[in-house]
């Protein structure tokens, strides 16, 4: 955040913020490929378990964008960008999650069934 | 006085603030308010990735995923944008120690890479509308294209602004208000990186392996 | 010249796009056009152009910029009323044999645009306008963080409506619901101008409304005065807060979905189509994720004018401030989980109506909880039954029937029987006007003295009052009946005319609800000529507790002279009863943003990039976008934007108030 904005105040942040931009940057790499590498070999057989890790490996992929790319901590703003983060990541959770919870739903609801069965999904 | 005691010890509290500009304009909410605004943005790109979400497999009876995503194509992007954020990584330290060569040199570089990202993108999109996988065939296809197209041309936003700033640099030097700026471009470009993991990892490598 | 070259220039815009064979709108017309000749005539006659450029229109000021949205507002609000008393007309005659005077086609442009611009263009202004106003003063600051981008917000506002009245006379309006549900909303069910108007008005005035609300946020957390912690702030900042926080969670999920469906219309995507595995209720879903906690965007800061008055009304301290502050932090975060009650209908099973049915009714326990703190701030309080008082009495009689009718509409059996009945209109209506409209009515006559000087005129103030309250209860009380019948909404003619009676008596209400409009125009025109007998010489007329009473009524440009230090809740009681003096000398001069036309401009490319794009004239849009990238890169070339008034400027604006000033009332 402004942290860098700031840095020739505060030396020791600034070197501190450096370090976290080259770590990140080998994390955000090593993360990156690693999910390729995954997908385009074919090195796990099961679709379902190669889905997992890469999802978990975005997650934290996500995470160490967020900390040492966009500095995100909790003494920015006086944690008001870490409070704002937060809320987003609910929403955004809310959105896509409720979103897909519902449509799914009301597809496997009101979809007309070629045996004409109607299934009640709970 | 119902709601509190008279405290004489108090006579001679301070009713004003008797420093200059406690209260600037807007420079010091910059940050903050550019955060904000990438929270919203997020969030569009949030209700985006949730209309994928719902129709990632209704294909209507056309081209699937697996037959026509380009997962070397899609890497190479990917590392474009990727060095793209470090490039711009490199600009910091001359930012906050005001080289202004240097600054306008990495920035420049930053540009190009998303340049050549941009340019990729526009070539898997013409490419797959010529196969006949354009937005129009099926539902996976609008928002897929919406998607990937959305967040392009947020990049190509960042690059009419590091193209501006490039210019404002020469201008002014590395000023206050300057550094304010680069500090937002550099929180947009790498919002943009973020997002970009999304979009890899959801709609290019699950869609290959579903 | 050739038929090709009149479509590349003027799109699909031709002769019988003007409604001349419209008796009811070439009517309307000449009586705009009349009216507008008439505005335009006297401001030039009095050579008021260049003071309305140069003080107005591109002021950076937030009480100007409040002030310019609640004009808008109550302009719409004329508009939009006239929309519901056709509606009330037609339903009070259209049956049996009746056809009433509004064909179907013209019927549903009405409800459509009598929503749209309800919501969008007089409530959302009108508590964007107060809080603009307000809350900068509550919060002893000198202006917001983002002056110009509060100046382009407003703008942006405006040329939604300007696009949306537009619409009137050339083309027409969307017929297909406020909300324009797909796929109806697609093209391959309303393939003229009309939901092409209602997408590009609102998408540019939702982008108004988002950085607007970005804008609040960011003040509110950098700029409170020193010594305001966040539990030191007044009850309308923190609502003012929570739901500008909340419109920024909301507003990008309605522009998304509008941006959806523009692809359908203008691309050929298959997002909300019936075919090519398009899904139209998925469109519903993003326009609820919207639309509800949209509802609590308005009603947010309605709560914190309530309970600004309350407390200084009855002159205590208001009851719970803490339980307050988390009530509303608590709604607007449940105000995010109940988007589903709205489709209950559709499929969704019972899993997941039981979740968003107990959300919504959980939603009502802060609710209530703010009911009960505001009966105990006046339990044993000395209470002044002065006009904004009168509208906190009767929001808390209208509203509380009106919560209990959603409470009822929540229990998705129940909601399979009302739902897209009158009683379901019927109970919005009682939320959003008894909710949200009598608060902005309180919140308008307790903060005029504050804005121009004076205080309105309390006789037509009392005018407005009852025609407001007795017209709400005559006109919706029917629609309640004949909705819990069976009567269902959005039809322009009934066959039963046994139900006739009851659109009487709702016809008759309105007529009432006029005169309450009336009435506040009138208190505004009373007030005007008597302002010297209403004149506010103190800046506190009402004996007030916050930091907006402290300074002169209207404020000076820069607001405080110096910037108050907070050392209680309740600031200005704090300081009056602590015997402050406001300090005569020592100022300094005092930075200020400048003023810029760079707003204006930016939204007037908007504007005719809208139309452009409503039309198919794709000239004319390409090269309004291109005017807008231009203006905006070019606007971030333009550094010198502030200035210094000088001190002694400041001591001699400071001499001129009344000594009088900030020794208390």
């Amino acid at each position: 955040m402004s942290a860098h904005l700031h840095a020739e105040h505060h030396p020791q942040a600034s070197g501190h913020s450096r370090r976290g931009y080259r770590i990140g940057s080998a994390l955000a790499i090593i993360l990156t490929v690693i999910p390729f590498w995954l997908v385009m070999s074919g090195g796990l057989s099961n679709p379902a378990v190669t889905a997992a890790i890469i999802f978990a490996l975005a997650l934290v992929q996500i995470v160490v964008h967020v900390v040492s790319f966009l500095h995100l901590d909790t003494r920015s703003e006086g944690g008001w960008t870490l409070l704002a983060f937060l809320f987003t990541v609910v929403i955004v959770v809310v959105t896509i999650g409720g979103s897909i919870w519902v449509m799914y739903h009301l597809n496997a609801n009101m979809m007309p069934m070629p045996n004409g069965a109607v299934p009640i999904v709970r | 006085m119902t709601d509190r005691a008279l405290d004489p010890r108090e006579a001679a509290i301070t009713w004003h603030h008797a420093e200059e500009d406690a209260h600037d304009h807007g420079g010091s909410a910059t940050v903050l308010g550019f955060w904000i605004y990438l929270m919203s943005d997020a969030l569009i790109f949030a209700s985006l990735f949730a209309m994928y979400g719902v129709v990632s497999t209704a294909y209507a009876g056309g081209p699937v995923p697996r037959e026509i995503f380009d997962l070397p194509l899609v890497a190479l992007n990917t590392a474009l944008l990727l060095a793209s954020s470090i490039t711009f990584g490199q600009a910091i330290p001359h930012i906050e120690e005001g080289r202004v060569g240097p600054t306008r040199f990495w920035l420049a570089v930053t540009g190009l890479l998303g340049a050549a990202f941009v340019g990729v993108e526009l070539y898997e999109f013409s490419h797959l509308i010529a196969e006949g996988a354009g937005p129009q065939r099926s539902a996976f296809l609008s928002a897929f294209f919406t998607l990937v197209a959305t967040h392009g041309a947020h990049v190509t936003v960042g690059l009419i602004w590091i193209a501006t700033m490039l210019v404002q640099l020469g201008q002014h030097g590395l000023t206050g208000e300057m550094k304010r700026r680069l500090v937002c471009l550099s929180m947009f470009w790498h919002f943009l990186d973020i997002i970009w993991i999304g979009v890899f990892t959801f709609v290019y490598l699950y869609g290959v392996i579903r | 010249m050739s038929d090709t070259l009149l479509k590349t220039i003027f799109g699909r815009l031709g002769w019988e796009s003007f409604p001349v064979h419209e008796p009811i709108l070439l009517g309307t017309f000449f009586v705009v056009v009349l009216l507008g000749l008439a505005v335009v005539g006297a401001t030039t006659y009095f050579r008021l152009w260049r003071y309305l450029w140069k003080e107005w229109f591109t002021s950076v000021d937030h009480k100007k910029i409040g002030i310019m949205y609640i004009i808008l507002a109550i302009i719409m609000l004329l508009r939009g009323f006239a929309d519901a008393l056709m509606m009330r007309a037609q339903q009070a005659i259209a049956f049996g044999a009746n056809e009433g005077y509004l064909n179907a086609h013209h019927y549903d442009q009405i409800f459509t645009a009598h929503g749209t611009i309800m919501i969008f263009f007089v409530a959302i202004p009108l508590v964007v306008g107060i809080v603009n106003f307000v809350m900068p003063l509550q919060i002893g600051a000198r202006d917001v963080a983002f002056p110009f981008l509060n100046n382009l917000s407003f703008w942006l506002t405006v040329a939604g409506a300007i696009l949306t009245m537009v619409s009137l006379f050339v083309g027409e309006f969307a017929r297909t619901g406020w909300l324009s549900y797909a796929p109806l909303a697609g093209i391959a069910y309303s393939p003229d101008t009309g939901v092409d108007y209602y997408l590009w008005s609102l998408q540019i005035a939702g982008v108004g409304t988002t950085l607007s609300a970005i804008n609040m946020v960011a003040t509110v957390i950098k700029m409170r005065a020193p010594g305001m912690t966040m539990m030191k702030l007044p009850v309308f900042t923190w609502t003012a807060l929570c739901s500008n926080v909340l419109a920024i969670a909301i507003f990008p999920a309605l522009t998304a979905a509008f941006f959806l469906l523009m692809l359908d219309r203008y691309v050929g995507t298959n997002f909300f189509t019936n075919d090519l595995g398009g899904a139209p209720m998925m469109y519903w879903n993003m326009v609820w994720i919207w639309g509800h906690p949209e509802v609590y965007v308005l009603v947010l800061p309605a709560f914190g004018i309530y309970s600004e008055i309350t407390s200084t009304f009855s002159g205590k301290r208001l009851f719970g401030y803490s339980s307050m502050v988390y009530a509303t932090v608590v709604i607007t975060i449940l105000a995010y989980l109940v988007w589903l009650h709205h489709f209950f209908t559709m499929g969704a099973g019972p899993g997941v109506n039981s979740f968003f049915g107990i959300a919504t009714m959980v939603i009502s326990i802060p609710t209530g909880a703010k009911i009960f703190n505001w009966l105990f701030t006046m339990y044993r309080g000395n209470i002044r039954f002065e006009l904004p008082m009168m509208w906190v009495v009767a929001f808390m009689l209208t509203f509380v029937v009106g919560g209990m009718t959603g409470v009822l509409l929540a229990i998705p059996p129940a909601d399979f029987v009302l739902h897209n009945s009158l009683f379901l209109v019927a109970h919005f209506h009682n939320t959003i006007i008894g909710g949200v409209v009598f608060g902005l009515f309180a919140a308008m006559v307790y903060w005029f003295p504050k804005a121009f000087g004076f205080k309105l005129d309390p006789f037509w103030g009392k005018v407005a009052f009852w025609g407001w309250v007795v017209g709400y209860w005559i006109a919706w009380t029917p629609i309640y009946v004949v909705g819990l019948m069976g009567t269902v909404r959005r039809v322009h003619h009934f066959d039963d005319p046994s139900f006739q009676p009851y659109f009487v008596i709702a016809a008759f209400g309105a007529v009432i609800i006029l005169v309450g409009i009336l009435g506040f125009v009138m208190s505004i025109v009373m007030g005007f000529v008597r302002r010297e007998q209403l004149r506010d010489v103190t800046g506190d007329p009402w004996d007030g507790r916050t930091l907006e009473w402290s300074t002169s009524s209207p404020p000076p440009p820069y607001n405080f002279a110096f910037t108050p230090v907070v050392h209680d809740l309740d600031a200005w009681y704090d300081m009056k009863a602590r015997g402050y003096e406001r300090p005569m000398s020592g100022f300094r001069p005092i930075h200020m943003p400048k003023n810029t036309g760079a707003g204006v401009i930016l939204a007037g490319l908007s504007l005719t990039l809208g139309f452009g794009m409503v039309w198919y004239m794709w000239w004319l849009a390409a090269l309004s976008f291109v005017g807008l990238l231009v203006v905006a890169v070019g606007h971030t070339f333009n550094l010198h934007r502030d200035y210094f008034i000088p001190a002694d400027k400041v001591a001699a604006t400071e001499g001129a108030r009344p000594r009088l000033l900030g020794m208390g009332a």
